[in-house]
């Protein structure tokens, strides 16, 4: 007998076997349709604009498009020496289409970014250029000011001419790219960038340490006490998790204030003198203290749903098979909740680095995170596509740790409340 | 927690060293929301305890500064607080309406790619609120929908979505799907399926996931800081404004507000997931 006559055929005369593939397809096909409104709307308001950033990021093609015919009659200039006639004469055009268009100050903006020392010459050139005769425009231009006589500035803005860059990466991490295209870091006097990158990453961790170590003797009370007694302390947890995060942050300023209570306490207990009282806010302990308040929570749910299902009898047979209780927690329970450690500080570092609103308030300036950079200049030097790049760093780093989520956890395994 | 009788005295010891630590950590979690309340209702304007107030004198306490956030001319706070409401509303209904039908579909087990649609629907809750700020204010301005409550709400909702996303799949992950099949064999469409069997029992993780995208919208500074203008301005932004130039006693009076508002939603939260429980016959 052949295969296809033991085919099992649904009453229509369709193979079962296509007749349930047809189904399974409308099935999917059904499933996606109910993801699909909320998927397209995160992909074009989040997604897309997360690209965008990467494209503003990467994009100077602002110097390019000023300087069209310079850049055209740059190509066959090798950068050994002052470039010729041609280009100057191109240089000069280009720069008088600005002055008419009124945006020769952000040339000089974008130059002064590649090397410092070119704001002053250009507002120069403008001012003597507009007694410019015709022809001849590399002895004028050279003789406005010594550094435009100079190769470096020249090679300079040859640098601008690639309508992208990676040279705003480079500079969140405290390097740039010098004159011979080598990368070099920054001198140390101006290095601000890497000393945030580490502080966030020392606090991150740091806040993380302090909330296990806080969490988890809590997280196993909270689990091993019988339902009435646990209701009410989980409210402790609660609570604080729901509560607006601003007023949080508004109880720590009113603690750790200098006539605040804290300082009040130490002094009744003689720790500190009246007039000597310490300063816990506008720093880092500000930051420290306040984080880890406000991060506890997340640290205590993962680790109570873990401790939750772990069964006291456990602890018991490892006592009654000869352990003390150190052993037996050490030996037994410990190793059950590491899954919920996982979650717990995961959770902690992926909040704590992207921390913003609390260390901006009680951080001061030893207290502040790459957020506060990131939004400084968003806000106030309006380097966006600086601000975009910090931000890209910030989320890869902070990607890594979620995928790492993902494979521990999984990402649908979240708890809240 | 009695220890039983045999107990070592070191061990004895070590336990009532535990419960020490655990309530330290409880009063640092718990005491600082406290400390609020009752400077809210200090006569005087500084955020110190007055001798009064520890002498519990009547008139070293006085509602002044609830007289002066709701009548004061200095802070709109009555502006902020209508637009907090508008803006946390119209987020929540639409998180919930995109979140729950997402949902549905993707605790479909026919579901095509479900880990990774799932973390891009997460993302938002995970990616550092600044990023988010700075993508959706490059996006908004584009839109051309910066300074405006249809922004903000935009914005607000999906930065809500994956909290309802989150609790409805997860209260379906204990849903007895025979329920809509009998449904179906008795005739009844999908839609009435839906709204008369489907919704009613996975109510609570509904409302749950929306109470979280409430207090997501409500609470959220960080990205109206990039969108919003003066006229949209919520209460999160005037105590963020506030908190940077000087702390007053009109904003502890509106986070004791914030918090008697919180204590609501943590309690119907709670009720809720307890009846949520019950109805998928969990037993603690």
């Amino acid at each position: 007998m052949s295969s296809e006559n033991k085919q099992i055929l649904t009453t229509d005369g369709i193979p079962l076997e296509v007749s349930l593939k047809k189904a399974e397809k409308k099935n999917k096909v059904k499933a996606f349709l109910l993801v699909a409104p909320l998927l397209l709307f995160i992909i074009i308001t989040y997604v897309f604009p997360i690209g965008d950033m990467l494209m503003r990021s990467v994009d100077d093609k602002m110097v390019t498009e000023m300087l069209p015919k310079t850049y055209k009659s740059m190509e066959t200039w090798d950068g050994e020496e002052l470039p010729p006639e041609e280009v100057f004469e191109a240089f000069y055009f280009d720069f008088q289409k600005l002055i008419e268009e009124e945006r020769e100050g952000k040339l000089s903006t974008q130059l002064n970014y590649t090397k410092n020392g070119f704001k002053s010459i250009i507002k120069k050139l403008r001012r003597k250029s507009k007694s410019f005769e015709e022809g001849n425009y590399k002895e004028q231009i050279m003789s406005v000011h010594k550094r435009w006589a100079d190769v470096e500035y020249w090679r300079a803005i040859k640098r601008r001419a690639p309508a992208y860059t990676y040279q705003k990466y480079l500079k969140g991490m405290d390097m740039f790219e010098n004159e011979k295209g080598e990368i070099v870091n920054v001198p140390e006097d101006r290095r601000v960038h890497r000393i945030l990158w580490l502080r966030t990453l020392e606090i991150a961790f740091f806040v993380t340490v302090f909330c296990f170590l806080m969490a988890y003797p809590i997280a196993h009370l909270l689990a091993t006490l019988p339902m009435k007694y646990s209701n009410l302390l989980m409210i402790c947890v609660l609570l604080p998790f729901w509560t607006s995060l601003l007023v949080r942050t508004a109880s720590w300023m009113i603690l750790l204030q200098q006539q605040g209570i804290v300082n009040d306490f130490f002094v009744m207990i003689g720790l500190v003198s009246d007039d000597n009282r310490i300063e816990m806010m506008f720093n880092k302990t500000g930051s420290y203290v306040a984080m880890t308040q406000i991060l506890l929570p997340f640290m205590v749910l993962p680790l109570y749903s873990v401790m939750k299902t772990i069964s006291p009898s456990l602890m018991r047979a490892g006592k009654s098979l000869g352990g003390t209780p150190f052993i037996a927690f050490w030996k037994v329970y410990f190793p059950l909740t590491i899954p919920g450690i996982g979650a717990g500080c995961l959770l902690v570092f992926i909040l704590a680095i992207g921390y913003y609103i609390t260390p901006a308030l009680v951080g001061g300036a030893s207290g502040t995170l790459i957020s506060n950079q990131i939004a400084f200049h968003m806000k106030s030097t309006l380097d966006w596509s600086f601000a975009s790049a910090m931000g890209l760093m910030l989320l890869s780093g902070v990607l890594v740790i979620y995928w790492l989520y993902n494979k521990l956890v999984g990402i649908d395994n979240i708890k809240l409340g | 927690m009695a220890l039983p009788k045999y107990t070592e005295t070191h061990y004895r010891i070590w336990h009532y060293i535990y419960l020490t630590i655990c309530a330290a950590v409880f009063f640092f979690l718990i005491a600082p929301l406290f400390v609020i309340f009752p400077l809210s209702f200090n006569a005087e304007e500084f955020l110190v305890f007055s001798d009064g107030m520890k002498r519990l004198d009547p008139d070293a306490f006085s509602l002044r500064w609830y007289q002066d956030m709701i009548y004061g001319t200095k802070n709109p706070w009555g502006l902020a607080a209508k637009n907090s409401f508008i803006i946390a509303i119209f987020a929540t209904i639409g998180s919930v309406l995109l979140g729950t039908v997402a949902a549905l579909g993707l605790s479909s087990r026919h579901m095509p790619y479900k880990g990774l649609i799932m973390a891009v629907l997460i993302s938002p809750m995970i990616v550092p609120l600044i990023i988010s700020g700075v993508a959706i204010f490059f996006f908004m301005a584009k839109a051309g929908l910066a300074a405006t409550h249809t922004g903000i709400v935009l914005a607000h909702i999906v930065l809500g979505t994956p909290f309802v996303v989150i609790t409805v799949t997860a209260t379906l992950s204990g849903f007895d799907h025979s329920v809509t099949r009998a449904a179906a064999s008795l005739g009844s469409n999908p839609v009435n399926t839906f709204m008369k069997i489907t919704l009613p029992l996975i109510l609570p993780g509904v409302i749950s996931g929306g109470l979280f995208a409430f207090v997501t919208s409500f609470d959220e500074v960080v990205v109206v800081l990039f969108l919003a203008g003066l006229e949209n301005t919520t209460i999160p932004i005037q105590m963020w404004t506030g908190l940077r130039e000087q702390l007053s006693p009109t904003i502890l009076a509106v986070a004791t507000c914030l918090i008697v508002l919180s204590t609501l939603i943590l309690v119907t939260a709670e009720l809720l997931r307890r009846r949520s429980e019950r109805l998928r016959g969990i037993n603690q």
